[in-house]
C-alpha cells in the first residue's frame, strides 16, 4: 500500500515537472501551423517536425546564434565554480577543524557571516558591484563576472562543506599528522579524497547557480560578454516565434541536464560508499 | 624531518614528563604530572573514564597543548616539536584507519611519509600485516573488515614504524568480550622485542592491566595517584580510590570499628581481628573487601543476612549486589546463577582478606599474599 502511494506521488510529481519541458521540446520542432491551429502533441502523427526553430538559434538562419553565449556561460561558470570550490573547501576545512575568533565571535558566527551573503537580495549588490567593476575596468569582461559570481557561490560551498567535514572523524587528520603530515598535507592527502561526494554536491550547486545567473550578467555585462540566460531573454517574445523560443529554452538547459545524468551516475555508483563508516 | 628520522632510528631513550598540567576552559584536565617512562617497558594507565588517561596521551602526542610543564624524549624538548615531526604512534579507542586506502596502503602510509623507499615500505608493511594476521585482506578497504580486524590494521599502522613511543588508548574498548581476550593475548607477543620503545597503554580494565603491564599508573581526576608493579598496586592500594579503580567489580567498602581486638562491622558482624589488622589502634575505620572474597552462606560472626539488590551476568560470572544493614557488598560467583531482586541471602566475609583504610581513605593494613 505504502509502495503504491510512493509510486503515485513520484508519477504525479514527474508529470508536473516534465510536462512543461516536454511541451517546450515538442514545440521547438513544430512548423507554424502546428502551433497556431490548436493544440498538437505528437510529432509525425499530428504534425510534420521541422528544424526551423533550431536553425533560428544556431545562426544557420534568422534570429540569433546562441553558441558564443553558450561558450561565455560555460567559461564563466567553470572558473567561478573552480575558484569557489578551491577556496571554499579550504575555508570550510579550517572552520571545521580549527577555532578562530575575536572576543565573542567564534566559528559559527564566521559561518553565519558567509551564508548571510546569500540572505541579502542580489539587487542590493548591483550598484556597488557595478561601481567596483567600473573602477577596476572589469565591466563587460568575463573576469569581472567570474569574480562577482564567485562571491555569491563561495557561501554555498563553504556552508555545505563545513557540514560535510564535520561528519568526517577528526581522528583521521590527527592520525595523518601523527604519521608525518603537516596540517595542509593531512587535508590534501587524507581528508580531501574522502570529501569527493561533498565536493561533487557543492560543485553541482555552484554550477547550477552560476549557469542560471541572469541578474548579475544582465547588469554587469553588455555586448562583449553575453551569457546564455541574457541571450535567451534577449530573444524578444513579440518578434521571435514560439518554436524558436522553445528551442532556445531547451538549448540553454541541455548542458545542465547532461551534467546531472553524469553526476547522478557517479553518486549512485558509490561515490559515498566507504567514506563514513 | 630531521627529528623524525632521529626517533625512527628507535634509539632507546626515555620519555620524561615534568610537572605537566593541562587546564580546560573551566576545569583542570591534568594536574602536575611528573613521570619518567623507560624504554622497553609497557606502562599501563588505569583509571575511570574521565580520569585524564586520554588527555595525557594526547598531550604526549601533541594533540593537546600543556598549559604548564615540559616533555622530553631523550635530549629533545618534545613539547616544542610539531606533531608531525614527533614520531609518535597512537592507536585510538575508535577504529581509525584511512577509509579510502586498502589495508596494505594504510600500513604503508606512515613508512612512506617517513621517507622509506616504496619497495622497503611494502615489504615492511606486509611483514607487519602478517604479524597481525591480516595477510588475506591486504586489498580490502577498512570498511569491509570487522571491528577487530579494523583495530588490527590500526595497530599494525602504529607498530610498523619503529617509533620511540607508542600510545594505545583503550584499543580493546569497543570490541566484544571474546575478541578482547584474544587480542590481549596477541598484544603480549606484538609488544615483545621492543627494547627501544616506550609503550603506554590506557585501559579501564584491571585484568588487562595485570596481564600486560610492566608498570601500572593509577590515574584519578587528572593525577597519577599511585604507580608501581601491577601486582604490588593490586595488593597494596594506597587509597580507597586506587582500590576501587584496580578492582573490577569495585571493592566493597563498609564502615567498621576496631575495639579490644575485635572488628565489628555494623552491629551484627563482629569477629576477632585477623593477624594483619591486630596491631592497629582502636577506633573507627573503613574496610574494603574484594568481590571474589565475599561468599554466600556461612553462619559465623562474620556473616549477615541481606537482600539481593541487583544480579548481573558478566561473561561466565555472576555479580551479585547484596544490601546489608550497614551497606552494600558485591559478590563474584563463578558460573551463571539466577537470583531475583529482594531474595534473602546470607553472605560472609573472609576476615583475613580485609583491607583496612583510615577514614580519610589512606591504606592502613593490607592482607598481603
Amino acid at each position: 500500500m505504502n509502495k503504491i502511494f510512493k509510486y503515485l506521488f513520484i508519477f504525479i510529481w514527474s508529470a508536473f515537472v516534465l510536462t512543461p519541458l516536454s511541451w517546450a521540446l515538442v514545440t521547438s520542432f513544430k512548423p507554424p501551423a502546428a502551433v497556431n491551429n490548436g493544440a498538437t502533441f505528437i510529432p509525425w502523427l499530428q504534425f510534420q517536425p521541422t528544424l526551423d526553430g533550431w536553425k533560428d538559434i544556431t545562426g544557420i538562419s534568422g534570429y540569433a546564434n546562441l553558441f558564443p553565449p553558450l561558450i561565455n556561460s560555460a567559461t564563466v561558470t567553470f572558473f567561478s565554480t573552480l575558484i569557489s570550490l578551491t577556496l571554499g573547501c579550504m575555508a570550510a576545512y579550517g572552520l571545521s577543524r580549527f577555532s578562530y575568533g575575536w572576543k565573542n565571535y567564534k566559528n559559527p558566527d564566521i559561518i553565519f557571516f558567509f551564508i548571510s551573503q546569500r540572505i541579502m537580495p542580489p539587487a542590493v549588490l548591483a550598484v556597488p558591484f557595478f561601481i567596483l567593476l567600473k573602477s577596476l575596468h572589469l565591466l563587460d569582461t568575463k573576469l569581472g563576472l567570474v569574480l562577482v559570481l564567485t562571491s555569491g557561490l563561495m557561501p554555498i560551498v563553504v556552508w555545505l562543506l563545513v557540514d560535510f567535514f564535520n561528519q568526517l572523524p577528526k581522528e583521521i587528520d590527527e592520525m595523518a599528522m601523527l604519521e608525518g603530515c603537516n596540517p595542509f598535507e593531512a587535508f590534501i592527502r587524507t581528508i580531501l579524497p574522502l570529501a569527493r561526494p561533498g565536493l561533487t554536491v557543492a560543485g553541482m550547486f555552484a554550477i547550477i547557480f552560476g549557469w542560471n545567473d541572469l541578474f548579475f550578467a544582465l547588469v554587469l555585462t553588455f555586448t562583449n560578454v553575453q551569457t546564455l540566460p541574457v541571450a535567451v531573454v534577449a530573444l524578444n517574445g513579440t518578434v521571435t516565434p514560439f518554436w524558436t523560443l522553445s528551442a532556445s529554452a531547451i538549448f540553454s538547459i541541455l548542458p545542465l541536464v547532461g551534467l546531472a545524468f553524469v553526476v547522478e551516475r557517479f553518486l549512485s555508483k558509490g561515490g559515498f560508499a566507504g567514506a563514513v563508516r | 624531518m630531521d627529528s623524525l628520522e632521529l626517533f625512527d632510528e628507535g634509539c632507546a631513550v626515555s620519555l620524561n614528563l615534568s610537572q605537566i598540567s593541562v587546564e580546560g576552559e573551566s576545569e583542570v584536565i591534568l594536574k602536575d604530572i611528573t613521570f619518567d617512562f623507560k624504554p622497553g617497558k609497557i606502562y599501563v594507565l588505569i583509571g575511570r573514564t574521565t580520569s585524564g588517561k586520554t588527555s595525557l596521551m594526547r598531550t604526549i602526542a601533541g594533540l593537546l597543548e600543556p598549559t604548564d610543564g615540559e616533555i622530553h624524549l631523550g635530549d629533545v624538548r618534545l613539547d616544542e616539536v610539531p606533531i608531525w615531526e614527533r614520531g609518535i604512534a597512537m592507536v585510538y579507542q575508535q577504529f581509525i584507519n584511512y577509509p579510502q586506502r586498502t589495508v596494505l596502503n594504510n600500513v604503508e602510509f606512515p613508512l612512506l611519509r617517513a621517507g622509506v623507499s616504496k619497495a622497503d615500505a611494502k615489504a615492511q608493511a606486509l611483514a607487519m600485516i602478517e604479524k597481525v594476521g591480516l595477510t588475506e585482506f591486504i586489498n580490502r578497504k577498512p570498511s569491509q573488515l570487522s571491528g577487530g580486524q579494523q583495530q588490527r590494521v590500526a595497530i599494525a599502522r602504529a607498530l610498523v614504524r619503529n617509533t620511540g613511543v607508542v600510545l594505545m588508548d583503550e584499543p580493546l574498548m569497543n570490541l566484544d568480550y571474546k575478541l578482547r581476550e584474544q587480542l590481549r593475548e596477541e598484544f603480549r607477543v606484538l609488544f615483545k622485542g621492543s627494547e627501544n620503545r616506550v609503550t603506554i597503554y590506557a585501559t579501564t580494565e584491571p585484568s588487562e592491566a595485570l596481564f600486560l603491564g610492566d608498570e601500572l599508573l593509577v590515574m584519578h581526576e587528572g593525577r597519577i595517584i599511585q604507580h608501581g608493579k601491577p601486582d604490588s598496586v593490586f595488593e597494596n592500594p594506597s587509597t580507597i580510590d586506587v582500590a576501587q579503580i584496580v578492582n573490577d567489580p569495585p571493592m566493597s567498602i563498609l564502615d567498621a570499628e576496631i575495639r579490644d581486638g575485635k572488628v565489628s562491622i555494623g552491629n551484627l558482624m563482629s569477629f576477632a581481628a585477623p593477624a594483619h589488622v591486630k596491631s592497629q589502634k582502636d577506633g573507627r575505620y573503613k574496610i574494603g573487601i574484594r568481590a571474589s572474597e565475599v561468599v554466600l552462606g556461612g553462619s559465623g560472626s562474620n556473616s549477615e543476612q541481606g537482600e539481593v539488590s541487583l544480579s548481573e551476568v558478566s561473561g561466565s560470572e555472576t555479580l551479585l549486589y547484596v544490601k546489608l544493614n550497614i551497606g552494600e557488598v558485591v559478590l563474584q560467583l563463578e558460573g551463571i546463577h539466577d537470583y531475583y531482586i529482594g531474595q534473602k541471602v546470607t553472605v560472609s566475609l573472609a576476615p583475613d582478606r580485609l583491607f583496612l583504610f583510615n577514614l580519610d581513605g589512606t591504606l592502613c593494613a593490607a592482607p598481603g599474599n
